[in-house]
């Protein structure tokens, strides 16, 4: 970090607003001491403040803020530290936007993200009339729990170190050491986190005769640690692990265009259902299709739909071809459909009865016997080479381009070949097309 | 055929998404946090895997609250942020999108449409959203929302999006559907030609964060790195960005939030307008519809049909003059959108006096061709 302009103070001249007795302003007083100790930019601080009491801190500092919603004032930090790693982000909000905003601080102690969060904690929401919050001590009355509070305190110290925070300290806002251990956590390169339990004069304190002695007495009932529970410099700083990760990611290669070469023989739209099991490259065998068709002047567009599951069931693919440009709209009725497995013949049982009679079905072996008024044509696979299932789709496509009169057979090679085609594809396109050629003999 | 400068025809197959994506980079977008969710997984995967080799920064964030917040505490810091999700995601999207208006902070929300309500179907095509972007967040202030109607849209619009964001310091949505964003569809290079990225308008050196006077005049970006100190709320405030309770201070913000948008309608305004003067009819389409609009339209043509077809990008703010002037002479207004008619309800605003007939479907499926000329 540059140091430009260091202040004596980084407060402005406004004076605080808060209760007499509230915590609050004792805990921004140490902010200030540990930022005039780090000497840092005032400009390069931003300080992102929360909603409640402690969400008005920012106002108080000569420093740059960023107020933003309740309980997502991490996610904002994060994203400022993301875009710009050399920013010191402190982030102050209460125990009612640790709680509402629990994912969050997970997350940032997770990741062990660079920025320092102060978590403000008088045990109940104090701005809008002391209702309870995730860290009231149970019995405590507040104005949602008027016979007592029922629930356990969050420990969320515990949780952020057994997360991965890396600097985790908790204590009073009556602490001396208090300014000492937020320059530490300023100065930590990973997430740092600041438990601070304090007094809510205006609310917790009136309702059940609480005390700063009871501060600690109930710190120590739970059996919640106080100090430096956790300092783990080692542990990778999240920003800078994400930007030289990154870095060793090759480019993603980009879809190559292609210009056309072949002439192709369709003169009017045409709609080419595939349909086969998840696993079988039926979506692969579309888009070499597709790009065949664009080889040869045509245009294509191509539409999957398979199950969630996606290892699993059905997997069909809809191409539609055309010497225009494609235009989504309404339903094409299928001209032609490639059945390839049970699985894709069984989810277009309905497609295949009221498909219209100029139709046609190619379809293998075994799966012949199904109630359409279309042509059925059955495609015999070769003795040998065997096709193997992921092979099929593709076979059956180089096998309806025989049979239908769409484009040169050779495009789909080129396609192929153009992708770079692994073992075995170009002769399942050999082995389709000689399927076809029986088939139209 | 439309050959490049080259003169080769050269034609790719994509989908939406990957055209965001790609027109998304080319506006300079260096930062982009999403969650997944069909059917926008697909931005989410490609940016994370591209984002790199471009110098900017894609993550996951733990829900789509994070997400929305990481993109805005992002540009805050001088990032170029993009977002994108569905209808499930932008519910989640709604408080920080509130954020965003009244920080006053640039930022693109891709919303890729399903059916809903609530988880719906998720592989269903919708315009669900409609309405919901336009009035996604508390307090009722306007956004811009853009509408591609085709892949070439998909990209050019994405460059839009990010120009108007920043031109107007506000979220804009990009608002499509799963169809045009998961469908392959071929596409001419020589129509999705790089454009290079949008210019920043340059901020004062000094002077404050915000500004709301002149009320339609909007204050350039100041952000967090700058070598100043920089301020942003989502409280109403005053020009320095500090909490105020003074009438006069909230008016003045609260009338700029609206008046720097709705001053401006006619710079935002894209309609694309294939008119005959003398036609009885007139299809106002956008999003996905838009196809079986223009096929209707020429269906309806040869069938000696007197015909105007206007197709709205900018859906919001509404383009009044440019549908007012469409409209002019017709005797009905047929529009076609995947919801119950959410579209429709303005034009009816708009043009009290004509006939207005809706195509609606909410099957998931798209609106067909005959669909409209029945209507018509």
């Amino acid at each position: 970090m540059t140091v430009v302009t260091p202040l004596g103070s980084y407060r402005n001249e406004r004076p605080y607003p808060f209760c007499p007795g509230c915590g609050h302003s004792t805990i921004l007083d140490a902010l200030n001491q540990a930022l005039v100790r780090r000497r840092i930019d005032p400009a390069s601080v931003v300080i992102v403040s929360d909603i409640g009491c402690s969400g008005l801190s920012d106002e108080y500092f000569a420093t740059s803020a960023f107020h933003g919603l309740h309980g997502r004032s991490i996610t904002y930090a994060t994203g400022v530290k993301l875009a710009h790693p050399d920013l010191e982000v402190v982030v102050i909000m209460g125990d009612g936007g640790a709680g509402i905003g629990g994912a969050h601080l997970i997350s940032a102690a997770r990741r062990n993200i660079g920025i320092t969060l102060i978590v403000m904690n008088n045990l109940n929401f104090g701005m809008t009339g002391g209702q309870h919050s995730v860290t009231t001590p149970r019995g405590s009355i507040t104005a949602s729990t008027p016979f007592g509070n029922l629930e356990r305190p969050l420990d969320i110290c515990g949780t952020a170190a057994v997360n991965g925070a890396g600097y985790v300290w908790r204590g009073t806002s009556f602490d001396d050491d208090l300014p000492d251990r937020l320059a530490d956590a300023i100065g930590f390169e990973g997430f740092a986190l600041l438990d601070v339990w304090e007094l809510c004069t205006a609310y917790f304190v009136r309702r059940n005769r609480f005390s700063r002695r009871d501060l600690v007495s109930t710190l120590d009932d739970l059996g919640f640690a106080t100090g430096i529970i956790q300092n783990r410099p080692e542990v990778p700083e999240f920003a800078a692990a994400c930007r030289a990760a990154a870095a060793t990611q090759p480019p993603l290669p980009q879809p190559r265009a292609v210009t056309p070469t072949y002439q192709a023989c369709l003169d009017r739209p045409f709609t080419l259902l595939l349909a086969g099991a998840a696993g079988g490259r039926v979506r692969t065998a579309g888009r070499l299709l597709a790009t065949a068709a664009i080889l040869s002047g045509l245009y294509a567009a191509q539409s999957d739909d398979y199950p969630v599951t996606v290892r699993t069931g059905y997997s069909v693919t809809t191409l539609s071809l055309s010497p225009k440009p494609v235009v989504l709209a309404g339903a094409p009725e299928p001209d032609a459909v490639l059945l390839l497995s049970p699985e894709g013949a069984a989810k277009l049982t309905r497609t295949l009865r009221e498909l219209d009679s100029s139709a046609v079905v190619l379809t293998l072996p075994g799966l012949a016997t199904l109630p359409t008024p279309a042509t059925v044509i059955i495609l015999e696979p070769p003795e040998k080479p065997r096709l193997s299932k992921s092979d099929r789709a593709l076979a059956g496509a180089a096998a309806a381009l025989e049979l239908l009169n769409l484009f040169p057979p050779q495009a789909l090679v080129a396609a192929v070949t153009a992708e770079g085609a692994f073992a075995g594809q170009l002769e399942a396109v050999a082995a389709g097309a000689a399927m076809g050629a029986a088939a139209k003999a | 055929m439309a050959p490049d400068s080259g003169g080769v025809v050269r034609r790719e197959l994509i989908d939406g998404c990957t055209a965001i994506v790609r027109g998304a980079l080319d506006a300079g977008c260096d930062f982009f946090a999403g969650y997944p969710i069909t059917p926008a997984s697909t931005i989410l995967g490609m940016m994370v895997r591209q984002m790199p080799s471009s110098g900017g920064v894609a993550v996951q964030g733990e829900d789509e609250i994070a997400s929305i917040g990481m993109c805005i505490g992002a540009v805050s810091a001088g990032a170029r942020a993009m977002t994108a999700t569905s209808g499930p995601g932008m519910s989640l999207y709604s408080e920080n999108i509130g954020l965003a208006v009244m920080s006053e902070i640039p930022l693109v929300v891709v919303d890729v449409q399903r059916l809903g309500p609530a988880t719906g179907g998720p592989t269903a095509t919708a315009q669900g959203d409609t309405q919901f972007v336009r009035w996604g967040t508390s307090g009722g202030y306007p956004i811009i929302a853009l509408a591609p109607a085709s892949l070439p849209d998909c990209y050019h619009l994405t460059v839009r999006a990010f120009e108007m964001a920043e031109r107007f310091r506000c979220p804009v949505f990009l608002v499509t559907d799963k169809e045009l964003g998961l469908t392959l569809n071929t596409v001419e290079t020589a129509d999705m030609e790089p454009r290079p990225a949008p210019a920043r308008p340059a901020p004062d050196a000094t002077g404050p964060p915000y500004r709301f006077s002149p009320a339609g005049g909007v204050p350039p970006l100041r952000t967090f790195g700058s070598g100043e100190v920089v301020r942003f709320t989502g409280s109403s405030h005053d020009e320095r960005a500090f909490i105020t309770k003074e009438p006069a201070t909230i008016e003045a913000l609260n009338r700029h939030l609206a008046a720097k948008i709705e001053d401006h309608i006619d710079e935002i305004s894209i309609v694309d307008v294939d008119t005959d003067p003398g036609a009885s009819t007139l299809i106002v389409s956008y999003g996905v519809a838009a196809g079986a609009a223009g096929l209707a339209a020429s269906a309806l043509r040869q069938q000696g049909r007197r015909v105007s077809s206007a197709v709205v990008k900018s859906l919001w703010p509404l383009p009044e003059a440019a549908l007012a002037a469409a409209a002019a002479g017709v005797e009905r207004i047929v529009v076609p959108e995947l919801n119950l008619g959410q579209y429709r309800r303005e034009i009816e605003r708009l043009l009290p006096a004509v006939e207005i007939r809706g195509v609606n479907r909410v099957d998931g499926c798209l609106i067909a061709p005959s669909e409209i000329v029945e209507a018509a």
